[in-house]
């Protein structure tokens, strides 16, 4: 495998496996994609893990993001500074979550963050609102959306709040038949 | 021992520093800590810079050091960090994963501290195991070291506070690593257990990759340093072989599962499908997938165990009659129309059961194939019986539990309907629109709940359209027995007068059903009209229904088959012992000699039964490779042609075909897998008889896959209504399931009733095909074993073993409609409380009015204070937030205006929160949102009570 160049020591790779659902040879095409979407700001060397970082425009731009409606929230949320800027650690994260192997709670947990738009660690009637319009391209009228926002609010919002905590969340989308199926990204 | 500890200690300038700034008490620790809290308590900025890391600090407190780490920037909030973690420590001197922390920690700070190490030790004896005496050690300390220079002193008191543990086992390991007491080793060795669960379960848990990396990195060299530390004396030894064995089944075990997933084919192509026609028709492909793994295996079992022993070790071909092609078929055996009919050479091939030789042992290795044949042909069975039940188990719990299924729609909708796999524009706007139409069917579902104009009509259409449908199952049915019978005529008039048509008759009126019958169905299922998902419900089990009903129906004009044949095949028996008898006397009368040479015939020219069991083998054969021309041709006509010619036509058309009326097709999926699932029905029943079909399936699902990706992608459109799949996984798996079972049923007929063929298989010349197990078993296994086995199988012992399941089926039943009772008081509770919470909060507001008005009323206002007696009380409550022990959502619910505060404050600074997961079990949020909840609920309801005791208090 690592005939050609290595890109990551044996060390990482092993770290790597480790802390995501990946194998090596994933890992490893994981970083070629990686490497894809900025030839010449990736290193292929990744053994001095270098400190590197592509911009939310670049990764946003992969095939398998770009027809999604929350792509920018998924690359968001997974970027540590919350910007979008993602490292390959972050990358790697993101794919691993989204990955067919993750469990229902790991996913459960960033598909949360994902949706919570305005990242007050809530899913309040905003962030509901724009995951509809996102989802339905603004088709719906302004009372639908706020019919849909309340109706949904309304079931899964077990203390009555007004909006969703995590608990709240995890409890819906742990009985939701589709959730795995959907929510999983093939790299 | 690790001896090289010494090596790897890092002197942290930060820390020295950080300790000074602390350092300015003077008095005893917990004046100190007093003052960091107040320090804490009041507003400032850096402290609402991380209000969530805090929370996770009191979530998870395995990861202290990495955090500490990355803290080391900012110097200034470390002092209240610095003091938390003193606190917490205090409070938990037990807990196993603090005092890792503490102790690895505290090796690496073990060079600056050993010249203190004395004093330490010292100290240590008092400290051992309880936590509350540090104080009074610390006390200790100081009085000792103060004349020592400060930032050792510094460093001496915080290791000593902090990792007083720790030195325990530091200098424990420097000196005398026997000194190490029973209780540590406990400790140390649960300890590394806990690391090592750590590096396992890492990847599940919500940190950033940076800091995983970090703490696998850390739990590992944890482990590593200690690991040998664990064991003693002669154990020490064997201890660390079996850590290293360990290590390397890790390692093994890595590989195996890179070299497992490496195996695994065609996820790119289906990928390709998936993003661009969505998950729903990818499942297809990857049902496809799964069920060529397992003809794969089912394969080589037959291949294996059967096929290639007969070939490499039995007699070869035209040794025996059964193994030859008869004289009068032998110009004709090699024409490729007889081979493609599966005549001639073919019939008298490997690929069927006459082939097979009856011989108990073949070979040098005394294999015995015909145990072999029976038991790989139920073996098949089983296997397949136990991998369909176990993916339907793993899928069930994967589903959920998904019994409510009205209570979330909306949510649902809003959160799952998007398919992350989409990656094609298309298919995307598809899906926009396809969400957007289900939202808006939803909102009229909900205004209007059901709109009933003419129901009359509506029901009188629908007994319509199953009558129709019923009549169309009928004569498709009755049109099969009617082909099979006569082709059965057929049979019997000479071969070389028939058409091709009327020689495959059966196969082409079968294929042509399932071609005609399931649109036909459809068409008439618009007369019901139904929610498209109730109708694909319907229109599946009619496509079943009609499925099963063609393969009974012909399976049951077959039996009629075999039983005549089994007539004839007596009469030629009885004539070829007749013939033999002659022979015989002839012989001995001609030559007046009782030593008869035995009959000398070509194995071509003997006499020879129908042998029935190929003829059933030839028609299950024929029967998939014509459901695969027309699968083939289906796809090659009906979708690759239609796309040319609308693709070109429309160049030169008067409408748009495209968009008009022949269009692109679908895929369809429902149709494909009940396809697929009928082809492996026949299969499994026909394996038995032709060993050959496996291997023939297993190519078929190859090309299959290829073929069908190709078409997909090159000549379907997505679909405008994209439905469900993956609840459907679990119904296709129970269909096919059903499918296993009903073709168990007349193989497992054949096995136990009827006699096999005389002159060809296995199993000639036994009178039931099961008894070759009761000849080994007589024959080949120790007498007690036959013993055992007639007891086993006496009726006495398996009525009551009957007897017996039916109980145990009785009461797992009742325990599991207990647990479903269970469940659904549970279910009921939960209502309940939510319920009256939700009624709770509103009325709160009311109540709350009304106690207002009623304070406004209240003549001297003034003397009241507010009822702040009746808060949680504050400071405490403060605290208790801030100690690490408390879960996010319990600090929420003590004191809900701070939390409130703190959210505030992320959602102007988002970076602070993004960086946070959400914590995995918050609990509830209690009252976040009312402006003073907690109070006011109190209010509300025991509000007079308080007032009076603020009014005492007031007095």
């Amino acid at each position: 495998m690592g005939n050609k160049q290595t890109i990551f020591t044996d060390e990482q790779l092993d770290a790597y496996q480790d802390c995501t659902f990946f194998t090596r040879k994933e890992i490893l095409r994981l970083h070629g994609r990686y490497h894809e979407l900025a030839p010449h700001l990736v290193p292929m060397d990744y053994t001095k893990e270098p400190d590197c970082k592509l911009p939310l425009a670049l990764i946003v731009a992969m095939p398998e993001l770009n027809e999604n409606p929350f792509r920018n929230r998924i690359v968001e949320s997974f970027s540590e500074d919350g910007l979008g800027n993602q490292s390959f650690n972050d990358f790697v994260d993101m794919f691993s979550v989204l990955s067919e192997m993750a469990p229902r709670e790991l996913k459960a947990i960033f598909a949360f963050k994902i949706y919570d738009f305005n990242v007050d660690n809530f899913l309040c009637k905003e962030d509901l609102e724009q995951t509809l319009n996102r989802l339905t391209k603004e088709e719906l009228t302004e009372e639908e959306v706020q019919l849909v926002c309340e109706k949904a609010i309304e079931e899964a919002d077990l203390d009555g709040d007004h909006k969703l905590s995590f608990a709240d969340f995890e409890n819906m989308i742990t009985r939701a038949p589709d959730f795995l199926s959907t929510f999983h990204i093939r790299i | 021992m690790p001896p090289k500890r010494k090596k790897d200690v890092v002197i942290r300038s930060e820390d020295v520093g950080i300790e000074i700034d602390a350092q300015e008490d003077s008095g005893s620790e917990e004046e100190a800590r007093r003052r960091a809290r107040n320090r804490r308590a009041k507003p400032s900025p850096r402290r609402a810079k991380r209000p969530v890391s805090d929370d996770e600090d009191e979530e998870e407190e395995e990861e202290e050091p990495p955090r500490r780490k990355g803290r080391r920037g900012k110097a200034k909030v470390q002092d209240s960090d610095e003091e938390e973690e003193e606190e917490e420590k205090k409070g938990r001197k037990k807990k196993p994963v603090k005092a890792s922390n503490r102790k690895k920690k505290a090796v690496k700070e073990e060079s600056e501290e050993e010249e203190e190490e004395s004093a330490e030790e010292r100290g240590k004896n008092k400290k051992r195991g309880k936590a509350p005496s540090k104080k009074e050690k610390e006390e200790q300390n100081k009085v000792k070291k103060s004349g020592k220079d400060k930032g050792s002193e510094k460093n001496k008191r915080k290791n000593s506070g902090k990792f007083s543990r720790c030195s325990i086992l530091s200098s424990g390991s420097g000196s005398d690593s026997d000194s190490l007491s029973e209780g540590e080793m406990e400790l140390l060795k649960e300890e590394v257990e806990e690391k090592k669960k750590l590096i396992t379960t890492l990847r599940n848990k919500p940190w950033r990759m940076k800091r995983r990396l970090q703490q696998l990195k850390e739990a590992q060299a944890f482990v590593e340093k200690f690991e040998g530390a664990l064991g003693k004396g002669k154990g020490r030894k064997l201890y660390a072989y079996k850590v290293m064995m360990a290590k390397k089944l890790i390692k093994f075990k890595r590989d195996f599962e890179n070299f497992k997933t490496a195996c695994i084919p065609w996820e790119r192509k289906i990928k390709e499908v998936e993003s661009h026609f969505g998950s729903s028709v990818a499942s297809y492909f990857i049902f496809l997938r799964w069920m060529y793994g397992l003809n794969l295996v089912l394969f080589g079992f037959m291949f294996g165990l059967v096929v290639m022993p007969e070939v490499l070790m039995g007699l070869p071909y035209g040794s025996i009659p059964r193994k030859t092609v008869p004289r009068p078929l032998q110009e004709t055996a090699m024409d490729l129309s007889v081979l493609l009919d599966f005549g001639g050479f073919m019939k008298y091939s490997v690929l069927f059961y006459g082939y097979y030789n009856d011989e108990r042992t073949i070979g040098v290795l005394q294999f015995r194939l015909p145990l072999s044949y029976l038991l790989v042909g139920v073996g098949i069975f089983g296997y397949s019986l136990m991998v369909v039940i176990r993916t339907m188990a793993r899928n069930a719990n994967e589903g959920g539990d998904g019994t409510d299924e009205g209570d979330f729609n909306f949510s649902w909708k809003m959160f799952t309907s998007w398919d992350y796999l989409i990656g094609n524009p298309e298919t995307a706007d598809n899906k926009f629109a396809s969400i957007t139409t289900s939202f808006k069917e939803s909102i009229v579902d909900e205004q209007e709940n059901q709109k009933d104009e003419n129901i009359h009509l509506r029901r009188f259409l629908r007994v319509l359209a199953n009558f129709f449908i019923l009549c169309t199952l009928g004569g498709s049915g009755y049109l099969i027995y009617f082909v099979v019978k006569r082709s059965q005529e057929f049979a019997e008039i000479d071969q070389d007068n028939l058409s091709w048509f009327e020689k495959n008759e059966v196969e082409f009126v079968m294929s042509l059903l399932g071609l005609v019958c399931p649109p036909l169905f459809e068409t008439i299922a618009e007369l019901e009209e139904y929610h498209p998902r109730i109708a694909l419900k319907w229109q599946l089990g009619r496509i079943f229904a009609l499925f099963l009903g063609n393969l009974y129906t012909f399976l049951f004009a077959l039996f009629d088959e075999v039983n005549a044949k089994l007539e004839n095949e007596k009469s030629i028996k009885n004539a070829t012992i007749t013939a033999y008898n002659e022979y015989y006397s002839n012989y001995s009368s001609f030559y007046n000699t009782t030593d008869v040479p035995p009959l000398d015939i070509q194995p071509a020219d003997a006499i020879r039964g129908p042998c029935w069991e190929t003829a059933v083998g030839i028609e299950f054969v024929k029967l998939t490779v014509s459901d695969i021309q027309v699968t083939y041709l289906t796809i090659l006509i009906g979708d690759f042609l239609r796309a040319v010619l609308v693709r070109f036509l429309n160049y030169c058309w008067c409408w748009d075909l495209e968009a008009g009326f022949p269009s692109y097709g679908e895929f369809d999926i429902s149709g494909n897998v009940l396809g697929l699932i009928f082809n492996q029905g026949m299969i499994w029943m026909g394996a038995f008889y032709a060993p050959g079909l496996v291997g023939l399936n297993v190519l078929r699902l190859l090309s299959s896959m290829y073929y069908q990706c190709w078409a997909v992608m090159s000549c379907n459109v997505p679909h405008e209504r994209v439905f469900k799949a993956s609840r459907s996984n679990n119904f296709y798996m129970a269909l096919l399931l059903l499918v296993l079972f009903l073709s168990l049923l007349p193989v497992v007929y054949t096995i136990m009733t009827l006699s096999p063929s005389f002159d060809c298989g296995p199993f000639s010349g036994r009178e039931k095909m099961y008894e070759i197990v009761m000849e080994t078993i007589e024959k080949d296994l120790p007498a007690f074993i036959g013993n055992i086995f007639t007891y086993a199988t006496n009726p006495g012992l398996i009525l009551p073993a009957v007897l017996l399941m039916v109980l145990a089926l009785y009461y797992l039943n009742a325990l599991s409609k207990g647990y479903q009772q269970a469940n659904l008081d549970l279910k009921k509770k939960m209502q309940m409380t939510r319920d009256e919470e939700k009624n709770r909060r509103n009325n709160k507001d009311s109540t709350n009015q009304v106690m207002k008005d009623l304070d406004d009323l209240l003549p001297n206002r003034s003397l009241i204070p507010p009822p702040e007696e009746e808060e949680p009380p504050p400071p405490v409550a403060q605290k208790g937030s801030k100690s690490p022990k408390l879960k996010p959502g319990s600090a929420a619910n003590g004191k809900g205006v701070n939390l409130q505060k703190e959210v505030s404050l992320a959602a102007t600074n988002p970076r602070g929160v993004v960086n946070r997961p959400p914590g995995p079990r918050g609990g509830p949020p209690g009252n976040i949102r009312g402006p003073q909840p907690g109070p006011g609920r109190g209010r509300g309801r025991g509000g007079p009570s308080s007032k009076a005791i603020g009014f005492i208090r007031g007095c």
